[in-house]
């Protein structure tokens, strides 16, 4: 495989060949991940820093027990505790990490194209952990690596992507992947959580959710984010989850095999129903669980790079 | 590039996984508790050769595995870039068990010295044996074979290559010796 970046940053720009190697390489530390002895030492000694400016739980303890579990030395940092609370700025905190002789920095940040400035400034290898309303580009890796687990190909799949399409990082790295695989995605959302143009990206829009769900092999539902002012663009809540939401009801319109995702937090009862979320066809802790081998494939493969 | 000779032809092949097979055989008291692991990649075809042997000659069946040691190389930080990693199958607890560890050759002994590094991790077996069809010298760390199928002496430059049908495109199993790629 052929990889002359530095970085992880974006999906926009692997190829078939490079989302196929970073998904082998998970499906082989999947293994790992089922020992008793959960370790590996292929990065041992080397520094991963995480760098979280905005709330996380499965990101950040995700990527901190793939460093662990590949050998690595981890260490957590987060906004309350950092010195940007004393008004440092992101480049100098960043630059002061690389200094104590890091690795790789992965870094979640609210500002879309902070990760890439921050990777276009330092040496060490950074990855992205969600820029803002930008791209997610390791949920998006397991995102797929579960749909083909479970699938067993991606090609041809029908995935309905159902939220706020405009302040999801997940959906944006998704679509631009997805598209890489030929694989044909249907949006469905209200007008006012669909960009202006979405069409470009060579997606489907749906009227309404029976139609969203209706070919469906997959449907990933967003959260509503409610820290990013999503409020403002419903109603309420509770109208939200009548047309949008992923209920039993609407279940029975959808293939009988379709898997159902969410990349969390879920609201429960807002976008999704509790009874769905712990359905058969709920596929979300497999999400978490792969989470955690395609953070190893990406750590491990961009410490190797010369 | 010197043209690649055979060293090995298949009829001699077969004969050395026989005799080996015997050996092991001899070797080898309780057959609950022995193993016997193929090194990825041509070692797992080796150890299957071994394994349906043993099948053929004693009716009683070893048990196997296949371990990957791609992440306990000690070349890692030396070679270009990340190679593929595949995953072990070791499907047994290790604590206890004979584990007999198959590669196709040894050569340096640093794959080898890997592979215990990764066995190791899956617990404490009672006993590691290492069979290999060719030992070719050069060791540069203090660990030997406890089945050898032949000694090839060998200068450090040249390619030894043991071939198995399966991945290598020749009609049977052999053995072949090149000139490094100057």
């Amino acid at each position: 495989m052929i990889y002359n970046k530095k970085d992880f940053i974006s999906t926009q720009d692997l190829t078939k060949e490079q989302i196929d190697y970073i998904l082998n390489q998970a499906m082989s530390f999947r293994e790992i991940n089922q020992r008793e002895v959960k370790k590996v030492p292929v990065l041992k000694g080397r520094t991963i820093v995480n760098l979280f400016f905005e709330a996380s739980t499965r990101t950040r303890t995700s990527f901190e027990i793939a460093g662990k579990r590949l050998g690595a030395d981890v260490i957590n940092i987060s906004t309350s505790t950092s010195s940007t609370q004393k008004g440092e700025t992101l480049m100098d905190t960043v630059k002061n990490i690389e200094a104590m002789a890091s690795d790789i920095v992965v870094i979640r940040h609210s500002y879309s194209g902070s990760v890439k400035f921050v990777a276009d400034n330092v040496e060490a290898h950074i990855v992205n952990a969600g820029d803002g309303l930008n791209e997610h580009p390791t949920q998006c890796m397991l995102d797929l690596l579960t749909i083909k687990l479970q699938k067993g190909r991606l090609e041809g799949l029908n995935v309905t992507i159902i939220g706020d399409i405009t302040h999801s990082r997940v959906a944006r790295s998704n679509i631009w992947a997805m598209k890489t695989y030929g694989m044909n995605v249907t949006l469905f959302a209200p007008p006012t959580m669909l960009p202006v143009g979405i069409e470009a990206f060579g997606v489907n829009i749906a009227k309404n959710i029976e139609e969203a769900v209706a070919n469906a092999d997959v449907i990933i539902m967003l959260r509503i984010q409610r820290e990013r002012m999503a409020k403002l663009l419903i109603p309420s809540e509770r109208e939200y989850s009548k047309l949008f939401g992923l209920t039993p009801a609407v279940m029975q319109k959808a293939k009988s095999d379709v898997m159902v995702m969410h990349p969390g937090p879920i609201n429960r009862g807002v976008e999704l129903s509790s009874v769905v979320a712990d359905s058969a066809n709920s596929a979300i802790l497999d999400q978490v669980e792969n989470g955690v081998a395609v953070r190893m494939a990406v750590l491990s493969f961009l410490a190797m790079l010369k | 590039m010197e043209k690649e000779k055979i060293l090995i032809n298949s009829a001699e092949m077969h004969a050395i996984i026989e005799r080996m097979t015997f050996q092991i055989i001899e070797k080898v008291t309780d057959y609950d508790n022995t193993y016997i692991v193929g090194i990825r990649r041509r070692g797992e075809y080796i150890a299957n050769r071994i394994t349906d042997s043993i099948c053929r000659h004693n009716k009683r069946p070893l048990k196997s595995g296949i371990l990957d040691i791609t992440l306990y190389r000690d070349d890692l930080s030396e070679i270009a870039n990340m190679p593929e990693v595949k995953s072990s199958d070791i499907g047994f607890d290790v604590n206890g068990k004979t584990i007999i560890l198959v590669d196709d050759v040894l050569f340096t002994g640093r794959t080898i010295r890997s592979a215990i590094d990764a066995l190791l991790d899956y617990g404490r077996p009672a006993k590691i044996l290492l069979a290999v069809i060719v030992d070719r010298g050069h060791k540069e760390l203090p660990i030997h074979a406890d089945f050898t199928g032949k000694h090839i002496p060998t200068r450090k430059s040249e390619v030894i290559h043991v071939k198995v049908k399966e991945i290598d495109n020749v009609d049977d199993d052999c053995v072949t010796i090149s000139d490094r790629e100057a």
